[in-house]
């Protein structure tokens, strides 16, 4: 427990807030590589999982990606990626964007699935196009499993950048790895701290736009609205995708 | 391949103590796991704070996890324990709402008819409510299994030795069949588990041999919503 209040106390020290390797450095560095990647994996994830979610094509393909994707230890990806294209950016980026990939597609598609379909049939009838229904009906009322997505890929990728940082690259992982070389325990906990707090800062976050988001409407959507509490899928929202499976 | 088959004896301790510090945190998050979820699928209060505490300890990334433990229980920084205990904590973590959702989805009725024909709470529970919620149990379980499995190579990078060490190693001698080996070996584990898992769930569950993987890729597509 002494060793916290060392790890607090290295990280309120004020020689950890000036020059190049500084604590609001080492945070910039961080959020960078996670925006960047985010921002290529949410390119190519979100058209993807929209597609799906709407025409329940490739519906087996999502789920292979996703569930080979949780098998792939991301130390082992990593080491290989950086051995073939040298330290740097690129590796980095690269199986970071590969690593949020699968929880953003899980989560869009699963998310329009999880909108009822007589209410999509409803929209349809009422001579909505097939753009407009997914603008105007599928994706408000699946947003909070889209947004739970980006969620899992945002924390995906703010933990992995943690691990990158054994390849020599920055962000707040450095402390941790440098911390864990140089035997400098306060170094090594209070990095620690900072990787744990910016994960809860910015989970909190997403998990307040997430309730702010979703439509709140009438008791047709009470499931949606559940969802977007607890995260979980309802076992009524279960068992209608077992429905539509068994037909 | 011929650097694999000098090293085996290597590799086949790693596999080993991977196995070890993978298996455990699965079982003991299982064994956790049950009474924990159904005591969220009873009460609702039990559940908002078991959900809600499982999901930001599952938000704390493993590296630092790994890290804090050994401060907070006191263990050296090296000991495999933490990554044990680390990884039991994601694996409840994922697997409380499972079971949760599992038992929560046992029908009333047939609870009610277990009752009426004098099953006391107890023999209920064990009769009824744990077999009911098997295949979404299965599911769960299936699911902390694989990601257990890839979770333990990272305490490799604080010296906890599993087949992580052949990625440090690898990459400190710039060696890539030895990435490559660590890379399908994992990949082995984690689908020989699974495997057992199946073959478990089938054994304990002959009644629902032909639903139950169905059910379990449909719940298990939809978890993968809430992990990383």
């Amino acid at each position: 427990m002494d060793l916290i209040s060392q790890g607090f106390a290295w990280i309120f020290a004020p020689a950890q807030w000036v020059g190049g390797g500084s604590i609001q450095v080492r945070l910039g560095e961080h959020l960078y590589y996670t925006g960047v990647s985010l921002a290529i994996a949410v390119v190519i994830a979100v058209p993807i999982g929209l597609y799906i979610g709407h025409t329940g094509k490739g519906r087996g393909l999502a789920i292979a990606v996703s569930n080979i994707s949780r098998a792939l230890p991301t130390l082992g990806l990593l080491a290989a990626l950086v051995l073939l294209l040298g330290i740097g950016l690129l590796p980095a980026v690269i199986v970071l964007v590969i690593l949020g990939i699968p929880p953003l597609l899980a989560g869009v598609y699963a998310g329009i699935e999880s909108v009822d379909p007589q209410t999509v049939d409803a929209a349809r009838a009422m001579g909505m196009t097939e753009l407009q229904i997914l603008l105007k009906v599928e994706i408000p009322l699946g947003a909070a499993l889209i947004i739970g997505g980006f969620r899992a890929a945002t924390l995906q990728i703010i933990a992995t950048t943690v691990v990158a940082a054994y390849f020599s690259l920055g962000g707040l992982g450095r402390f941790l790895i440098d911390g864990q070389s140089q035997n400098d325990y306060p170094k090594l906990v209070g990095g620690a701290i900072l990787v744990i707090a910016l994960a809860l800062v910015v989970d909190g976050l997403l998990a307040l736009i997430q309730k702010l988001v979703v439509p709140s409407v009438s008791a047709g959507t009470r499931s949606t609205r559940r969802t977007a509490r607890g995260g979980a899928i309802p076992p009524v929202a279960q068992s209608r995708t077992l429905i539509k499976e068994g037909q | 391949m011929e650097w694999v088959w000098t090293n085996f004896g290597l590799i086949w301790g790693l596999t080993l103590s991977q196995v070890w510090l993978s298996a455990l945190p699965i079982v003991i998050g299982f064994v956790v796991s049950i009474p924990l979820g159904y005591l969220a699928s009873r009460s609702r209060v039990a559940r908002s704070i078991l959900l809600s505490l499982g999901g930001i300890l599952y938000t704390i990334p493993s590296l630092a996890l790994f890290i804090i433990i050994p401060v907070i229980i006191g263990t050296s920084i090296l000991d495999p324990i933490n990554v044990i205990i680390a990884l039991t904590i994601y694996a409840i973590a994922i697997m409380v709402r499972s079971a949760a959702d599992a038992f929560a989805a046992v029908p009333e009725p047939v609870q009610d008819s277990a009752t009426a024909v004098g099953f006391s709470r107890f023999q209920r529970f064990f009769a009824v409510d744990l077999p009911l919620s098997g295949p979404v149990l299965l599911a769960g379980i299936r699911v902390v299994s694989v990601s257990t499995v890839s979770l333990v190579s990272i305490g490799s990078v604080i010296g906890v030795s599993s087949l992580g060490f052949l990625f440090t190693d690898g990459f400190q001698r710039s060696f890539f069949t030895e990435i490559w080996a660590g890379i399908v070996g994992t990949l082995i584990i984690a689908a020989v588990f699974d495997v057992i898992l199946v073959l478990v769930g089938r054994l304990l569950m002959p009644w629902n041999r032909r639903s139950s993987p169905k059910l379990a890729r449909v719940v298990a597509s939809k978890r993968s919503v809430v992990l990383r």
